[in-house]
């Protein structure tokens, strides 16, 4: 299907920005009283939602809604705009954040968490940031948004302010902020330098003209790896760091918008700055391939010996975020040159959302389980699923989408990538996600095993652990039951996905 | 409006320290109104020239003191105040900066400096003064005297601080009379060589008589930029600088701190392109390899030794020191024969863009952060870092107006401290200085450490991380006189970087004009 693409000047892009900033004003004046301030949030996070559905029409029939705030360079735009691929983690994301804000009211008051208002405020600045860096229409704009969440962020992951949230936030911004300043900075100013001031993600050929294979082999690398949110090995040990936050965090930001914004510059660097021709001719782009693989292997590998649940789910996280890195650095390899829309990137940009309805889940039930039965090590959860059977279901359905089992969204975006991977010629890439995929089996379905058939310990619950709070529970299911739908019901995305990898084709 | 504004941007501030002197002595209270009277007379002047020069066909003007012409024999020995579009906006920056610290000073001059307002407010009007007229005039001798005037009243004000202050300020003082008394020196062999006073005068005549080889003329530059660059506590002389400033009453950190070095540099810039001439400075005489080594050695250093501090001013102090060395590194950028390729100014010169850009960004971010430091002092109690535990709590405003200036010293977009960034490296890249574009990523990845290990202070609640109780300080905020400035200069970050591409435009203009990028 060929789409002619069509830039339309919209207010709606603004609005879904603004939304959360508004929600910001509402949640620091309502301080005072815990339920309007609440209330403030959902009014935000629906109503960005819906206009993200909204624009939905629009940019299947090709016409990509944008708002130009500012030339802030000579030539650069401080410019969003709506493409396919931003609108699938625009869209996640948005939804994604009305049901976490339900489960942090029931998580924050349940756990009697301090410093409330702080933590719903910098989550606002936080959804802000992550629109901005989806909707970004170039380098630059995205790299300011990128910014903003790494810092808007450490107030939440340092959220308990005790010692340990203060070595995971050192982690967290060291990692981040070098990486960030030290390689993608300096590539995005060399680009800026040599194109004469093009870094629009429509306009790649530009880079094309300038450079040579050296020096774009180069640039690659400092950017795939200067976007150290995606999890890349060697520079992924920030996220186990950040599981010190409270799990709502950890499930919207470290499993849904931090780790995905890192994996969707990295789409971007790939789709967006790189013209296809210029990648095929690079060097560096199998290095790229190699890492994300071995990163997926042996994040599953290090996933297995963890006993914090949540860091076991963190570990399974950054093998995940290899695998939609895998997906978009096939797009260097040669074999797929002049293919319409390379099946690796179609996959990569579903996982984005499959990955994420399934993580959220497992983080849902990992907070849940420490709200309702005060237990964080997976060798706790003998029987427990006697005491929480929607939560321990909800898990076990999170466990089958993540690791790619019908009926659920994963398996999807897996079978798209294990198809690109054979596109690509590339067979070890196929071998190492089917192992990966066995090892996510083994570390993730034995924990939901175990809490319904293994008889629970005397005495290991002190007859306290029941389900949390509602405002935990639903959520989860909803997340858990969202995972199916999108098994059976995923035309939307693949229409998106398969429209953002329409104008890779080299011209 | 009136052609006498750009002496008139001087004369204000005299009058009000007259009157200081005079009326102060009776009633105290008379003196911070009578600074913000003559600083504000000072802005509105600048305002006035700064628009002037827009007007005007060369984008320059001249003002000649006491009837000079300029064509009278001696040719070249008479005052004239010279504004262009560079030094219109540092004479904006200075009355701007004296007018936030001016206000901001007045919870700290009675309290430090107790029964001397009326003394401490006529220097610090003289000291912006001498800054002034060191920006605004174009004769090389003259600006030797408006330097001592600055110098003269920097060392007093300086002294008044700490105990240990007036060991500090004597240091100060023999360093600063040697790099003065260098500068001079090089005035001396100039004259003796052109016959001219005149910063341009001066270069023309080096144009005219084939004086580029001339050893004189490169005994008079080395002997001149020593002396720019002790002022400037370049490295490797920059170990006063700390001593001083820290030790410094606060609100005069607050004025010394952004501008004295700033306006070195300007002095440097001015030099390099008015007096010598970029023919000169980067066609017969190409240091360019040496200096931006030096540079890189400045930065390095400056962010190491800030990393030994324990003390918040002294860790800021020495900040100043590796900012200098990125505009000293900045202003010795240029693409050797950009132009004759066929190159754009602003791609030649984008270095040079970097340092007069980071002039005014710099300025405004060492204000922010020296006033918030002060302010963060004054509610600890103590200096030290680990005594600012729980601030965010107890003066949150203070605390965001703290990590804003924070994020512009890194370099997070859109501040003005990442613009100057921006530009300091894409002149890196263009002229092929790696070395120099590595040292601005490592001193922004080194202030990220160093600030956030005062933000981590502030943000936790627990001094030594023991216990479990997070119990947040009582709100106990900053007074209004103290955050009005404050907010004032930390909002100015975000607008001088938003309006980055305005400002480096005059910029670039000035240098186009200047006729920086025409030699080949």
């Amino acid at each position: 299907m060929e789409v002619t693409i069509q830039h339309i000047a919209s207010l709606k892009p603004l609005f879904v920005f603004l939304a959360p900033l508004a929600g910001l004003l509402g949640i620091v004046l309502l301080r005072k009283h815990p339920n309007a301030r609440e209330g403030a949030t959902f009014v935000a996070a629906i109503s960005q939602c819906a206009v993200v559905y909204s624009m939905l029409p629009d940019v299947l029939a090709g016409n990509y809604p944008g708002h130009i705030f500012w030339e802030i360079l000579p030539g650069v735009n401080i410019q969003l705009r709506v493409d396919p691929m931003g609108m699938v983690f625009a869209m996640v994301a948005s939804t994604l954040w009305i049901l976490t804000t339900l489960y942090a009211i029931g998580y924050m008051r349940g756990a009697h968490e301090h410093a409330q208002t702080r933590f719903f405020a910098f989550f606002a600045i936080s959804i802000t940031a992550t629109m901005g860096v989806a909707f970004a229409a170039n380098l630059f704009t995205m790299y300011l948004f990128y910014e903003m969440l790494s810092l808007a962020t450490f107030p939440l992951v340092t959220h308990h302010q005790d010692k340990e949230a203060r070595g995971g936030g050192r982690t967290y911004l060291t990692y981040l902020l070098g990486t960030s300043v030290g390689f993608a900075l300096p590539a995005i100013i060399y680009i800026y330098w040599k194109t004469g001031g093009t870094v629009d993600f429509m306009s790649t050929e530009v880079l094309n003209w300038h450079i040579g294979k050296t020096e774009g082999g180069f640039l690659l690398l400092l950017l795939v790896f200067g976007f150290a949110k995606g999890g890349l090995m060697p520079f992924h040990s920030w996220l186990p760091g950040a599981m010190v936050a409270p799990t709502p965090v950890s499930a919207l930001l470290h499993a849904v918008a931090v780790v995905k914004v890192g994996v969707f510059c990295i789409l971007r660097v790939y789709t967006g700055v790189f013209d296809q021709e210029l990648l095929h001719s690079l060097d560096t782009g199998l290095i790229v391939t190699y890492v994300a693989a071995f990163t997926v292997l042996v994040s599953s590998l290090i996933a297995l010996s963890q006993d914090n649940l949540k860091r076991r789910l963190a570990f399974s996280t950054i093998g995940q975020l290899g695998y939609i890195t895998v997906g978009a650095s096939l797009l260097a390899s040669g074999a797929i040159k002049g293919i319409d829309a390379p099946q690796a990137m179609i996959g990569s940009i579903l996982h984005i959302a499959m990955h994420a309805c399934g993580k959220i889940t497992l983080f849902f039930c990992a907070g849940a389980i420490y709200v309702g039965a005060h237990k964080k090590y997976i060798s706790e959860l003998d029987g427990i699923g006697r005491r929480m059977p929607f939560t321990m279901t909800a898990f076990m359905i999170g466990a089958f989408s993540v690791i790619g089992l019908p009926p659920t969204g994963g398996v999807i975006s897996k079978w798209f990538l294990i198809q690109g991977a054979l596109e690509a010629k590339y067979t070890f890439v196929m071998a190492i996600l089917l192992v990966s995929s066995f090892l996510n089996i083994i570390y993730l379905l034995p924990i939901a095993i175990r809490a319904f058939f293994i008889p629970q310990n005397e005495g290991a619950f002190h007859g306290r652990a029941s389900e949390a709070p509602w405002q935990c529970v639903v959520p989860l299911c909803i997340t858990a039951l969202m995972s199916v739908l999108l098994f059976f019901f995923s035309g939307p995305l693949l229409e998106l996905a398969t429209d953002a990898t329409q104008f890779l084709k080299p011209r | 409006m009136s052609e006498h504004s750009p002496v008139l941007l001087m004369v204000c501030p005299v009058f009000a320290a007259v009157f200081c002197v005079l009326f102060g002595m009776r009633n105290k209270a008379v003196c911070l109104p009578l600074v913000l009277l003559g600083l504000g007379g000072s802005l509105y002047f600048a305002v006035d020239v700064f628009y002037q020069v827009q007007a005007s066909s060369s984008k320059a003007i001249s003002y000649y003191l006491a009837g000079w012409n300029g064509t009278d024999f001696p040719r070249g020995v008479g005052i004239e105040y010279r504004v262009d579009l560079l030094n219109s906006l540092v004479l904006m920056l200075i009355p701007a900066v004296g007018l936030l610290a001016a206000l901001f000073s007045r919870e700290f001059v009675p309290r430090e400096t107790p029964g001397k307002e009326p003394q401490y407010y006529t220097l610090f009007l003289l000291l912006l003064t001498g800054l002034m007229g060191m920006t605004v005039t174009g004769d090389a001798f003259n600006l030797y005297v408006l330097l001592e005037v600055s110098s003269l009243t920097g060392y007093a004000l300086i002294a008044m601080g700490s105990p240990r202050a007036a060991v500090s300020a004597f240091q100060y003082v023999i360093l600063g009379t040697i790099g003065a008394t260098f500068y001079l020196l090089g005035v001396g062999y100039l004259y003796i060589k052109t016959g001219s006073l005149n910063m341009s005068g001066i270069h023309h005549a080096i144009v005219a008589h084939g004086l580029m080889e001339s050893p004189a003329i490169y005994v008079a530059f080395i002997l001149i930029f020593a002396g720019i660059w002790v002022k400037l506590a370049f490295f490797p002389v920059f170990n006063w600088l700390p001593n001083a400033y820290s030790q410094a009453p606060t609100s005069t950190g607050c004025v010394v701190a952004p501008l004295m070095t700033k306006v070195s540099v300007y002095i440097m810039v001015r030099v390099m392109i008015t007096l010598f001439g970029a023919d000169y400075v980067y066609g017969s005489l190409d240091w360019s390899g040496p200096i931006v080594w030096v540079s890189v050695i400045a930065i390095l250093s400056g962010s190491v030794l800030a990393f030994a501090q324990k003390d918040l001013r002294r860790m800021l102090t020495y900040l100043i020191v590796a900012e200098v060395g990125y505009m000293v590194g900045g202003a010795w950028l240029l693409v050797p024969g950009g132009m004759a390729r066929g190159e754009l100014l602003s791609q030649t010169a984008t270095g040079m863009v970097g340092t007069t850009y980071h002039i005014i960004s710099d300025a405004a971010m060492t204000l922010c952060l020296f006033m918030a430091a002060g302010a963060m002092i004054r509610k600890a109690g103590s200096s030290r870092i680990s005594s600012m535990y729980g601030l965010f709590s107890k003066s949150p405003v203070t605390m965001v107006c703290f990590v804003v200036g924070a994020l512009s010293m890194i370099g997070v977009p859109p501040t003005c401290g990442f613009f100057s960034k921006w530009y300091l490296v894409s002149g890196a890249f263009a002229a092929g200085r790696w070395e120099f574009a590595i040292a601005l990523l490592i001193s922004s990845l080194m202030n990220a450490v160093l600030f956030f290990r005062v933000i981590e202070h502030a943000f936790f609640m627990n001094p030594d991380d023991k216990g479990e109780e997070n119990i947040a300080p009582a709100f106990s905020e900053n007074p209004s006189s103290m955050l009005v400035p404050l907010v004032l200069a930390a909002a100015s970050l975000f607008a001088i970087g938003l309006f980055n591409k305005e400002i480096a435009g005059y910029l670039e203009q000035f240098l186009f004009y200047a006729q920086f990028g025409s030699y080949g």
